[in-house]
């Protein structure tokens, strides 16, 4: 019987489940900090600073992470000389600069949409330019990116199924492995990884929600629950 | 594995990832009209259509929209060539997917366009007894697609982006023409997967930038 086999072979998705949350956790942390450095980096007033970020946003916005997931598991190993003890390694760099790239505008537009009057009242208070991004600025910037950066975290997630082409082991490569195997149905293996996506998509909404509504009342905002449904948020046109 | 850049490598591969960059693009024309049309009836039909289909279209969108694209491909593939139909081509079916996946998106876009249509707008239209083909035609629409214009385009360009994936069930894109000539001459792949990257990048960064330009341009308009 399929199902029983399938059912039967459940357990087997537990290693390779942990190992397409470390790599979706990993790259996210990562996007997480380039995104942040990225989106300081490209709002500067230097020309200096801004143009190496920009450069960096471009290039991996505008090019395929299937097409990069490659180039540094196979290509950068030679071209540059880089070699990973593993190829996981490569797998979140790639992913987390890509997403890194894309979540800094999400940034970079948060804080330049924080009042001006906020500012010029920090610089009023004599406030250094590191107690105004702490204090004043990054406060109020925070619970506007929270939406966005759900989204990216969600397409991160969905992203990662991809790491199971250059040869790591989660769950969409074991499916595949399972579904091969004589008296198992590959249909079904897929459709329980889909299932097992879908409760990982919105585990990370729900938890992105309770974030936002935690970070708006730090600022005395009684935040509305959101609308009841699981959507990038497409109104700010954010990806490209 | 291979221990070097050659120049020469890359002249040679060189037709081999242009071809699979021409299939790009014709998977992105095929996926793109699937994109914006079901996308746009996805809207419609979840604002519009019968009471009874709303909810079930949203859920329906929903799953396909918080699941990977690479396992829609696989499952989807799986099921026509194993069960359905064999001689559906890979093109076919992976353009197909792609195309309902990126639905998912584009059906958002609309839908916030739609949303922001003032409430006013559908009143006056009640008001004036028009009928709902014509609300949908003449008032809601047209509003909508100024504001969704920018959003659905810029979902275009991200699925023109995702494209490679379909290398996954054999469509012959840069990534498996860069696989296949690795295959055969045993070299190729760092040359190839580069040369993937920079026709990405010198294909889509000019389009991202019209596309600001356009964003910018509408959000001035008042509308």
């Amino acid at each position: 019987m399929d199902l029983q086999a399938v059912i039967e072979s459940l357990p087997r998705y537990g290693e390779p489940l942990l190992v397409t949350i470390g790599v979706t956790v990993a790259s996210a942390a990562l996007a997480l900090v380039l995104a942040f450095a990225l989106g300081l980096m490209t709002g500067s007033r230097l020309l200096a600073v801004r143009t190496p970020a920009r450069v960096f946003v471009e290039f991996f916005r505008g090019s395929s992470v299937v097409v990069q997931l490659f180039w540094f598991a196979f290509a950068m190993p030679v071209v540059l000389g880089v070699q990973f003890d593993y190829l996981i390694v490569a797998g979140i760099i790639a992913l987390g600069c890509n997403y890194g790239a894309y979540s800094s505008e999400v940034v970079r537009g948060a804080i330049a949409a924080v009042p001006k009057g906020q500012l010029e009242a920090a610089t009023a208070l004599n406030l250094t330019p590191l107690q105004k991004m702490r204090f004043v600025v990054l406060p109020q910037a925070w619970p506007e990116m929270i939406p966005s950066l759900c989204a990216f975290a969600i397409m991160l997630l969905k992203a990662s199924a991809l790491v199971s082409v250059i040869g790591i082991l989660d769950i969409t490569w074991l499916a595949g492995l399972l579904g091969k195997q004589p008296g198992q149905d590959r249909l079904l293996h897929y459709a329980v990884v889909l299932v097992i996506y879908f409760v990982l998509a919105w585990l990370i909404w729900t938890g992105m929600r309770a974030l936002e509504r935690r970070a708006k009342r730090g600022l005395g905002i009684d935040a509305k629950p959101a609308a009841g449904r699981l959507a990038p948020d497409v109104a700010t046109g954010g990806v490209r | 594995m291979q221990t070097g850049w050659s120049n020469e490598t890359l002249r040679e591969i060189f037709p081999a990832v242009w071809d699979g960059f021409l299939t790009v693009l014709q998977v992105t024309l095929v996926a793109g009209v699937v994109a914006v049309v079901l996308g746009l009836l996805v809207a419609v039909g979840e604002r519009g259509g019968p009471v009874w289909m709303r909810r079930p279209l949203g859920l329906v969108f929903q799953f396909i929209r918080n699941t990977p694209l690479l396992v829609q491909v696989l499952i989807v593939w799986t099921a026509t060539s194993l069960y359905i139909n064999p001689d559906w081509s890979a093109f076919a079916v992976g353009s197909a997917v792609l195309g309902v996946h990126y639905a998912s998106y584009t059906s958002e876009s609309y839908r916030a366009g739609i949303e922001a249509v003032p409430k006013g707008q559908w009143e006056a239209a009640t008001a004036l007894n028009l009928p709902s083909h014509r609300v949908w035609s003449a008032i809601v629409l047209p509003q909508m697609f100024r504001r969704s214009a920018a959003a659905v385009g810029n979902w275009i360009i991200a699925m023109f982006k995702e494209v490679p994936t379909l290398f996954v069930i054999g469509v012959m894109e840069m990534i498996a023409q860069a696989r296949a000539f690795q295959g055969q001459h045993y070299t190729g792949a760092v040359e190839g997967y580069t040369l993937a990257g920079l026709l990405f990048l010198a294909a889509s960064y000019p389009v991202a930038v019209a596309m600001r330009r356009l964003e910018n341009r509408l959000a001035k308009s008042n509308y």
